[in-house]
């Protein structure tokens, strides 16, 4: 794995902006990461935790207060925007409001002085390859947001470059279409093997599109994996909570060694947690269990207590539990021909927690 | 009973009517205020002079000859009023001089304006407006003072060595067309600025991001998006200029005379009113001529902002 050559790598990159008065906020906060070649990678953080910032100096539209970044192991830093070969998908798509459809597309074409019969040759297949061809003499306020969309993507796509960037590109279109585009998307990264950075703050749509999703925090990234790394073994308590539902629980430890170790509850229950660091005994930890790693039953299991309420989903129902040691508890059950499965509502009831679900987190 | 394509019909109607009402007023100011004079004007064109001043009610279009022909004193025959032409081309020629340099000065300062934060955007207007204060006049005379031979420009090109007299710069086409520059520069800053504040910039943006140069972003995006803010400032500045008073007369001296000159002239002491209407009009129609001109070819060339 290590192996692969980068295609963008940031080195301990910072942007800090003064604000008016003493206030200044840190963007990026000391960040490095490494984007192979090839890669759908996704940023994933809350809003305001600096996405678009990293995005925007990947770009060359700001500059980084320190660090440096490079693009296929060389110092972007003295390029100027327009000599990056780095194509962006805005936000807000930014598409030309006094250009056709297709004049849009070919317009990093015909800047980088391509020959016209190249622009045009390459326009119609963009516009094939986005559905677009009937539109193509449209004006860009004569489409829909998902049309729009979308020729904000073949413009970037277009003019051929290494990495794409995405600002959270599908977050102002509807549900199905999202859904939709998620599945374009992915195949278009396929088809041409250019290298995605992919901004969201969906977690479903970070887990569904990714090869490895990085989880950003308040100008820090917290963890980069695969989507299952960051899904089934969180770094920390912020990783777990942001994606996903989880349950905490907090307790001390009681002991520890061999990768794993046993948690006491306020209520007494015991349980055995995975543990990726070595841990202090004695010392109150938090562990996580996510609700479908959880199992109800009848007798006595991990944990005990009391149904609160029961949410049915479709596919799956969520079972509210208040264990006897006051914390709530989520457990999340595959449906099958049963309805409750005989569980009610203020039923006492044990909560079975499958082997190595249980993990020990750093706060 | 009324079907609803009838209600429908009816709300219209009255719609109709009501608005007609609610413009009775602006229609009367527009009758009144501007036509009325101007109808006057016209009958005006076609009087005889009176012998100090005012008109005689007799029909003649000797005005309208003279607007661009004159008569010779000794054999009647009509030729090219070579002082009259030489007038108009003056007023066109300064004023479209004058629109284009406000353009080229006030294109910069308005996007200078536009990019600063939105906080210090109205100190920046502000400043612009400060000439609005004084009196154009009092304005103007500054201007002399800047330009006489003994004014500052002088003094500086002398200081510096560059010349060891004063340089000639009053009572010549370039004064008038610097003080002219002067007046109306921010009746071109103010729209551009207008146009230009509503740009979103992330469209530049996404212009370099899409390999455009800066000169390319200029050309490709930045002034298709603020061709209205363009017209509007041209016409602002060079229909005033065309008709532009105060300026040639302080500035010009007796020598470079406008339109606008020529015209105060026969009311005053040409004592000729039937001519000077009849040059306000000829003065109206170039204007209407040039503006029509001018924003049919400005929307054509750029099609896009229909
Ligand atoms: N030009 C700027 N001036 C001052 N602060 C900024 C600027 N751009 C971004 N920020 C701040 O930097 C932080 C990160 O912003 P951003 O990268 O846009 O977040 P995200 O895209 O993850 O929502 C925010 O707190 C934001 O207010
Ligand atoms: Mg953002």
């Amino acid at each position: 794995m290590t192996a692969i050559r980068p295609a963008v790598e940031a080195k301990g990159v910072s942007r800090i902006f003064q604000g008016a008065g003493q206030d200044a906020v840190k963007a990026l906060d000391n960040v490095s990461v490494s984007i192979r070649e090839n890669e759908f990678f996704t940023l994933l953080g809350p809003s305001g935790c600096g996405k678009t910032t990293l995005l925007r100096l990947i770009a060359g539209f700001d500059y980084p207060t320190d660090g440096e970044i490079l693009l296929h192991g060389q110092d972007i830093a003295p390029l100027p925007p327009f000599k990056r070969p780095v194509n962006t998908v805005f936000q807000s798509y930014a598409l030309f409001p006094h250009m056709t459809v297709a004049e849009n597309i070919g317009f990093g074409l015909k800047m980088l002085g391509k020959p016209k019969a190249e622009i045009a040759a390459r326009v119609d297949a963009m516009l094939k390859l986005v559905h677009m061809q009937e539109q193509r003499n449209r004006r860009t306020s004569q489409i829909s947001g998902g049309q729009q969309q979308r020729v904000a993507l073949a413009r970037a796509l277009a003019p051929q470059p290494k990495v794409l960037l995405l600002d959270e590109p599908l977050s102002a279109l509807d549900y199905k279409l999202r859904k939709e585009m998620q599945i374009e998307l992915k195949r278009l990264q396929h088809e041409t093997g250019i290298t995605f950075i992919f901004v969201t703050h969906d977690q479903e749509e970070a887990l569904t599109m990714s090869d490895r999703i990085a989880v950003m925090s308040s100008g820090n990234i917290l963890q980069v994996g695969t989507p299952w790394d960051v899904y089934d073994r969180p770094a920390e308590r912020f990783v777990a909570d942001f994606i996903g539902e989880t349950n905490f629980l907090t307790g001390t430890i009681e002991s520890a060694g061999n990768g794993h170790a046993r948690i006491v509850l306020s209520s007494g229950a015991r349980i055995c947690a995975t543990a990726a660091k070595d841990f202090q005994l004695g010392s109150m930890a938090t562990l996580m269990v996510r609700p479908e790693h959880a199992r109800l039953v009848k007798g006595t299991g991990d944990l005990a207590g009391t149904i609160e309420t029961i949410v049915y989903f479709g596919t799956d129902t969520h079972i509210h539990v208040r264990l006897d040691g006051g914390e709530a508890f989520i457990v999340r059950q595959q449906n099958s021909r049963c309805a409750n499965c005989g569980f009610e509502r203020g039923d006492k009831v044990g909560i079975q927690i499958g082997d190595d679900a249980a993990q020990l987190l750093k706060d | 009973m009324a079907s609803a394509k009838e209600i429908a019909d009816k709300a219209e109607r009255d719609d109709i009517q009501s608005r007609w009402l609610l413009s009775t007023p602006a229609l009367l100011i527009v009758f009144l205020a501007a036509l009325g004079p101007l109808l006057i004007v016209v009958v005006y064109s076609f009087l005889t002079p009176g012998n100090y001043g005012d008109v005689k009610w007799q029909f003649s279009t000797n005005a309208w000859v003279s607007v661009l022909l004159e008569r010779d004193v000794f054999d009647d025959t009509l030729s090219l009023a070579g002082a009259h032409l030489s007038i108009f081309w003056r007023s066109v020629s300064l004023s479209a001089m004058t629109t284009i340099l406000t353009l080229i000065f006030g294109f910069p300062t308005a996007y200078f304006i536009a990019t600063r934060p939105e906080h210090r955007r109205d100190i920046w207007l502000f400043l612009i407006t400060i000439p609005f204060w004084t009196n154009l006049l009092i304005r103007t005379f500054a201007m002399q003072e800047v330009l006489r031979n003994d004014g500052i420009v002088n003094w500086v090109l002398q200081a510096l060595g560059i010349t060891d007299h004063p340089v000639q710069l009053m009572y010549t086409n370039f004064a008038v067309l610097a003080g002219m520059v002067y007046v109306f520069l921010p009746l071109m800053v103010l729209p551009l600025y207008a146009s230009m504040e509503k740009i979103d910039f992330r469209l530049v943006e996404a212009g370099y991001d899409l390999y455009a140069t800066r000169l390319q972003v200029l050309r490709r995006i930045i002034i298709p998006l603020v061709t209205p803010g363009i017209v509007a400032g041209s016409i602002l500045v060079f229909i005033p200029s065309l008709g532009a008073y105060v300026t040639p007369r302080v500035l010009g001296g007796g020598t470079n005379l406008m339109i606008g000159n020529l015209i105060e002239l026969q009311f005053g002491q040409g004592r000729n009113w039937p001519l000077g209407a009849a040059l306000s009009i000829a003065l109206m129609t170039i204007v209407m001529v040039a503006l029509l001109f001018y924003v049919r070819n400005t929307t054509r060339s750029d099609g896009s902002h229909g």
